[in-house]
């Protein structure tokens, strides 16, 4: 019922609400295997752009092609391959960790609901606590227990908005090889972030948007802080 | 078929279970129904004794404002943590997700009524058994009729800042005939001579808006709900 | 385009300004017992009656276009519901101000939960949440006053009935083809005035509104510079 793809394309991609430009002309593309990072000030764009690519936004302009189709092309089974860490984590507080993960995993017609939720309890580290409430979680447990959330119905496309905020090192590190491990199987990740020790052990590529346009895209190795200090930091100063 | 079903089976009971454990919902609705009727009782009782027909009028508005507020309640808890984005994003079709989120509404609507209904009776000498299944009809319809709009409204709002203002404006003017059908029925069992026939014919007429209106909100809930 | 809107215009104008003095040169109604006031009253309906046609017909431009553009995304289409929505609101006034002037002479009230007035209130009560939520509805405000709309237009059978079991002591529709007929010309022409006056209303507000959208577009543009 998912359909395969191996690269996503946002070509000359524009977004506006009103007279404010949130995007203004973004083309890149997103590849099987590789970890895109997008970086920028706040209030950029990169979190519209991140609602595009989820089809939970329409561009107003411009299109995105995942494979060779649109989002209107492809319908409601896109979305069973794309995963989606958003900021706002998308969990229920009032309900248990496994509760959260059950709801979702039949949401999506995951097959073997139980095994999959202790599986992915597991690797949460949440096994332990399965069965308490979200809301008294730590945000770096309820951070892990989204990103598994997102993960449950194994998407081709993975969307992470600041998925290291709130994380202790350790588990910075594990999430790391979590999303090495995704991209070693053929996974497609988008990750904005603004860690910069995380950003340039694991990205491929780095994109910089500034004010909703595209200002870099480029190969990451070594060059992620120079772009950082080019149009994130030395404005600001 | 069966996914579709499926799917709403699945929100209406998740939303069943967050109530269940927090019962805020619930409890401030019952509350907020209850202080309803008291303020009405005010204005619409006259030397110790109701005005004709007022007990009727008092449970519909009732059910209204309190809907209203459990409305406001039940969708400001999906997005809280953004979640109706989540349910957005599942790749199943949306309209199931809209008759979950209806289901709930409507089940906890019941159950304001199920203590709002026989208080009315008891404080405004409403004759409420004498044709139990009649008045019950009269307001699962009649609760499903707003509630069809209403939800689909809230839903659509959830991303409005003035949602809170926005719901009832949108809402009672579009849910008037549910008002009217419900009030003329409920009191055409309520009058010293109750006559059925005519709370049948209101009642026709409820369901015929319950369909229209289910109708509508699944086949716009998918444009609506796109950002 | 532009010399037909403006023959339009004068057209309404002199229609609008030639209407009283037939309207007043038309045989009086025949009431038995009637007082003056009573029948210099009753001119009123030449005003009162083609505004709700016109009402009517805005409403309906309204929920045609608003569901147009929910279902088929149409820029066009949204402004030309903005504009009939403001439209029935505007002409909804005229009737609902008309209405009492002429309900206070004809039955000594200003107003009575009848069914055509009711339901005819409740109608301009949508139209009015409609332009509320186009104001402040925020981002998306289209498509939810667009809903609005539609439900709206869904709604006005059941206004109409369940309004009608409940109230009736209006003058029923029988009274336009009853009318005798020197009253029957200035009526139609009256029709025309209005129907003419809506048409260079509803063009000129979706004119304004083409305007707007065009400088919203301008200034993205020029944002991107």
């Amino acid at each position: 019922m998912s359909f395969d793809f191996t690269e996503v394309a946002v070509r000359d991609v524009s977004r506006h609400y009103g007279r404010r430009r949130a995007l203004s002309h973004v083309s890149l593309t997103c590849r099987s295997g590789e970890v895109l990072g997008l970086l920028g000030p706040n209030g950029a764009g990169k979190s519209t752009l991140l609602a595009i690519l989820a089809t939970l936004l329409a561009p107003s302009a411009g299109e995105v092609r995942y494979g060779e189709r649109t989002a209107a092309e492809a319908g409601p089974s896109l979305r069973a391959s794309l995963g989606f860490l958003a900021h706002d984590l998308h969990l229920y507080p009032e309900l248990t960790a496994a509760e959260n993960l059950r709801f979702f995993a039949r949401l999506y017609g995951v097959p073997d609901v139980p095994a999959k939720v202790s599986a992915a309890l597991d690797r949460a580290g949440l096994a332990s606590r399965r069965d308490d409430i979200v809301s008294g979680f730590s945000r770096g447990m309820r951070q892990r227990l989204a990103l598994e959330r997102a993960l449950l119905h194994d998407p081709r496309l993975l969307l992470l908005d600041e998925p290291f905020t709130g994380l202790d090192d350790a588990s910075v590190a594990a999430l790391v090889a979590r999303l090495r491990e995704l991209r070693a199987a053929g996974r497609i990740l988008v990750v904005v972030t603004h860690d910069l020790d995380v950003a340039e052990r694991l990205l491929d590529r780095v994109a910089v948007l500034k004010d909703g346009r595209l200002v870099a895209c480029d190969e990451a190795q070594g060059r992620i802080r120079e772009h950082y200090r080019a149009h994130v930091t030395e404005p600001r100063a | 078929m069966p996914m579709f079903l499926k799917v709403a089976w699945l929100v209406m009971r998740k939303d069943l279970t967050v109530e269940v454990r927090s019962r805020e919902v619930l409890y401030t609705t019952v509350f907020f129904a209850v202080a309803c009727v008291l303020v009405f009782a005010f204005a619409l009782v006259k030397e110790g004794r109701p005005l004709d027909d007022a007990a009727a009028g008092i449970m519909w508005i009732s059910v209204a404002f309190a809907g209203t507020l459990a409305l406001g309640r039940t969708f400001e808890r999906e997005r809280h943590s953004e979640t109706l984005r989540a349910l957005m994003l599942a790749p199943t079709s949306r309209p199931a997700i809209y008759v979950g989120k209806l289901l709930g509404i409507v089940l906890l609507l019941l159950v304001v009524e199920a203590v709002l209904v026989p208080l009315v009776g008891l404080l405004f000498h409403a004759p409420i058994a004498s044709q139990p299944l009649t008045l019950a009809s009269l307001l699962v319809f009649g609760t499903i009729g707003f509630s069809a709009v209403g939800t689909l409204f809230a839903a659509m709002l959830v991303r409005a800042r003035s949602r809170d203002v926005m719901l009832p404006v949108l809402l009672y003017p579009i849910t008037i005939p549910v008002i009217i059908a419900g009030v003329r029925g409920t009191a055409a069992l309520f009058d010293p001579e109750p006559s059925v026939d005519l709370a049948q014919m209101w009642m026709a007429l409820l369901v015929f808006f319950d369909i229209v209106f289910v109708t509508l909100s699944l086949w716009t809930f998918e444009p609506l709900m796109t950002e | 385009m532009k010399r037909l809107y403006l023959l339009g215009v004068a057209a309404a104008i002199v229609m609008f300004a030639v209407a009283p003095f037939w309207i007043m040169g038309a045989p009086d109604i025949d009431v038995p017992n009637a007082t003056p006031d009573v029948l210099l009253s009753y001119k009123i309906f030449f005003y009162h009656v083609p505004s709700a046609m016109v009402m009517f017909v805005s409403a309906f431009v309204c929920g045609i276009a608003s569901a147009m553009h929910l279902f088929r995304k149409k820029p066009g289409a949204d402004r030309l519901a903005a504009a009939a929505g403001e439209l029935v609101v505007v002409f909804g006034l005229i009737v609902l101000v008309t209405g009492p002037l002429w309900a206070r002479k004809a039955w000594g009230v200003w107003w009575q939960w009848d069914a055509r007035l009711t339901s005819t209130l409740l109608m301009w009560m949508i139209f009015l949440a409609y332009l509320l939520v186009r104001r402040f509805g925020g981002p998306g405000a289209d498509r939810l006053s667009a809903a609005m709309a539609v439900f709206g237009m869904a709604n006005v059978p059941f206004v109409y009935v369940s309004v009608n079991i409940w109230r009736t002591i209006h003058p029923t529709t029988q009274v336009v083809p009853s009318l005798s007929p020197g009253m029957r010309g200035p009526f139609w022409f009256c029709v025309l005035a209005f129907v003419l006056l809506f048409s260079l209303l509803l063009a000129m507000r979706a004119r304004l509104e083409r305007l707007r959208a065009d400088v919203e577009h301008l200034y993205l543009l020029a944002d991107e510079e």
